[in-house]
């Protein structure tokens, strides 16, 4: 059964359709990417899956609920979690603070104080950032950034993690590292849909591949079938795919 | 060897040390009245006022940048709960109800414009002191037929009292609050409020009860400030000079911290009532100034001044430590 299914799902800023008339699902356990030109509608999705901004029309459902009409801080508590394209962390707070915030509030029953600090220590731990927890985060390089949104998103203990362009502006050092933090967070049993352009990444770790264009759904398969797809080599990928590298 | 010794007796006990200073303020604001004189007496009990609406205003829009200029409004609704209940209620009920119209009227207000950011909230806040104050007076002349009211004076005494027990709840509140996951709530709103929102926090909520919350500590300071006003009439009680005092004594104290609105506010209520006193002319003019070359130079607070300062003092110590070390070889 798909733990996140979303039938129809249509978004227009005012006359353009951003997201147009979507299916798609992603199911428990899987690493899916979701890929496309800029401009595709790969962020607005996150948006209206994380309640960001409300659909016009189409259903999002999340283990079977629909998620119309929620809150972001519904959504979340209900096991969603996601990072941002532009790092958006608190930047009046220590490391470890950021992270706490998303202990204490990230899930649908109340934590305790002890229980909230040992949550957001050991997803620090996870994500290799435990010697700067007491760190002011604007201290902190866009790689660590990111990985402290990780550890927010991670601390609000999700069952699906969205993850909106986490290798972006990183050396391909980094990337490696980042593609086993994915593939970790996955094994610990949460299901991941990520926005990617690396697509060293995407093909390294995804189980599928969804692809968007103008707003609409062109393709869908596993990573051999997405790159040897004629249109999405038109659109995206260009003739000399780098997939296999 | 003995400055040392104190030194490390001031790490080691910092906290028995805070309390036994906060103990004797106390006890030289409860034994005032006895040396003081009424006059003094009434400035002290001014200064503990102001320190509660510094100290309010700090907690939420310190923490969650909205800058609010409302507090005037509060401060008004207080002073006219005084004003028209005086007569009705015992004083300890109009206190209360002072802080629940407040607290009402801010909740209300707070869920149709806490959806405002930046700039437009400031100045919905701020329209919202004049809106009040003219509602008021035409309530006031075509109700009543009358504008203004006089308020019967009280024992200064007793107000001294009343504000300290105020401004020590308040603090107190606000001290626990600030530690709460409810203070990380309203510190992480500050930080990103999208964020906020998506790591499960009620942004809405959390602004709208932080705002109310501090509107009702203001409402009741606004109780205690009207028998002082002696006569009042929309035009004092909603003086905009409420909304601006409390704002500057929290920029020049030092919004990030507790103790740095309350050090703004004893500062500026007592160099007010001087100032004012002595060369009214050039009371606002030199607040201004103030106002400017803090923005320009400790944009921090006198609360972001003292990590500096300690370093400083360390520093030196190091150095006549040395120098003293030194001596001592000089001299065997």
């Amino acid at each position: 059964m798909p733990i996140l299914e979303g039938q129809g799902v249509t978004k227009y800023f005012g006359g353009l359709a951003a997201v147009s008339n979507v299916d798609f699902h992603v199911d428990q356990g899987e690493i899916v990417g979701l890929i496309g030109p800029n401009g595709a509608g790969k962020t607005t999705l996150f948006n209206l899956i994380s309640a960001a901004l409300p659909v016009n029309s189409g259903e999002i459902k999340f283990k079977g609920e629909r998620l119309n009409g929620l809150k972001p801080h519904q959504i979340c508590r209900m096991g969603v979690s996601r990072t941002f394209q532009e790092t958006k962390v608190f930047s009046n707070m220590s490391v470890l603070q950021n992270v706490l915030v998303g202990a204490f509030f990230g899930t649908p029953t109340r934590v305790s104080g002890a229980a909230a600090a040992s949550e957001a220590t050991q997803a620090l731990g996870f994500v290799g950032l435990s010697a700067m927890s007491a760190t002011p985060i604007k201290d902190l390089t866009l790689v660590n950034q990111k990985r402290v949104e990780v550890a927010r998103a991670l601390a609000t203990k999700p069952e699906l993690l969205l993850l909106d362009e986490l290798m972006a502006g990183l050396n391909p050092a980094e990337v490696s590292e980042a593609m086993e933090l994915v593939t970790r967070i996955r094994d610990k049993g949460i299901t991941i849909l990520m926005v990617e352009h690396v697509m060293r990444a995407i093909m390294g770790i995804c189980g599928r591949i969804i692809v968007l264009h103008h707003g609409e759904k062109i393709a869908e398969g596993t990573c051999n079938e997405i790159s040897c797809n004629k249109t999405v080599i038109d659109i995206y990928l260009g003739e000399e795919t780098r997939a296999g590298s | 060897m003995k400055k040392m010794g104190l030194i490390q007796l001031f790490r080691r006990n910092r906290k028995l040390l805070w309390a036994g200073f906060l103990a004797l303020i106390l006890i030289f604001v409860i034994t005032f009245p006895l040396y003081g004189g009424p006059y003094n007496v009434t400035v002290l009990t001014y200064v503990l006022l102001y320190v509660v609406l510094a100290v309010s205003w700090a907690m939420f829009s310190g923490t969650t940048g909205y800058m609010s200029l409302a507090p005037a409004a509060f401060v008004g609704l207080g002073i006219y709960s005084m004003a028209i209940l005086q007569r009705q209620l015992p004083f300890p009920v109009i206190i209360v109800v002072g802080g629940l119209v407040s607290f009402a009227f801010a909740l209300l207000i707070g869920l149709v414009t806490l959806r405002l950011r930046g700039i437009y909230f400031a100045i919905f806040t701020f329209g919202l002191v004049i809106f009040l104050s003219e509602l008021i007076q035409y309530l006031e002349t075509t109700i009543r037929g009358a504008h203004g009211w006089a308020i019967i004076p009280m024992s200064y005494t007793m107000l001294l009292y009343t504000a300290l027990g105020l401004a020590v709840v308040t603090v107190l509140a606000i001290y626990f609050l600030r530690r709460s996951r409810y203070g990380l709530a309203m510190l992480s709103i500050g930080g990103n409020e999208e964020a906020a929102a998506h790591m499960g926090i009620n942004t809405t909520m959390v602004k709208v009860l932080g705002f109310a919350i501090s509107s009702m500590f203001m409402g009741i300071a606004g109780v205690l400030l009207a028998p002082e006003l002696i006569y009042i009439n929309t035009n004092i009680a909603f003086s905009t000079i409420y909304s601006f005092m409390p704002i500057l004594m929290a920029v020049f104290g030092g919004m990030g911290t507790l103790y740095g609105p309350v050090v703004g506010a004893v500062v500026f209520a007592y160099l007010e009532t001087m100032i004012r006193n002595e060369f009214p002319r050039y009371f606002l003019p030199g607040f201004g100034i103030t106002l400017v070359v803090v923005i320009l130079f400790l944009p921090t607070g006198i609360a972001g001044l003292m990590p500096v300062l300690r370093e400083r003092l360390g520093r030196l110590r190091a150095k006549l430590w040395k120098g003293g070390q030194a001596e001592q070889h000089a001299n065997t």
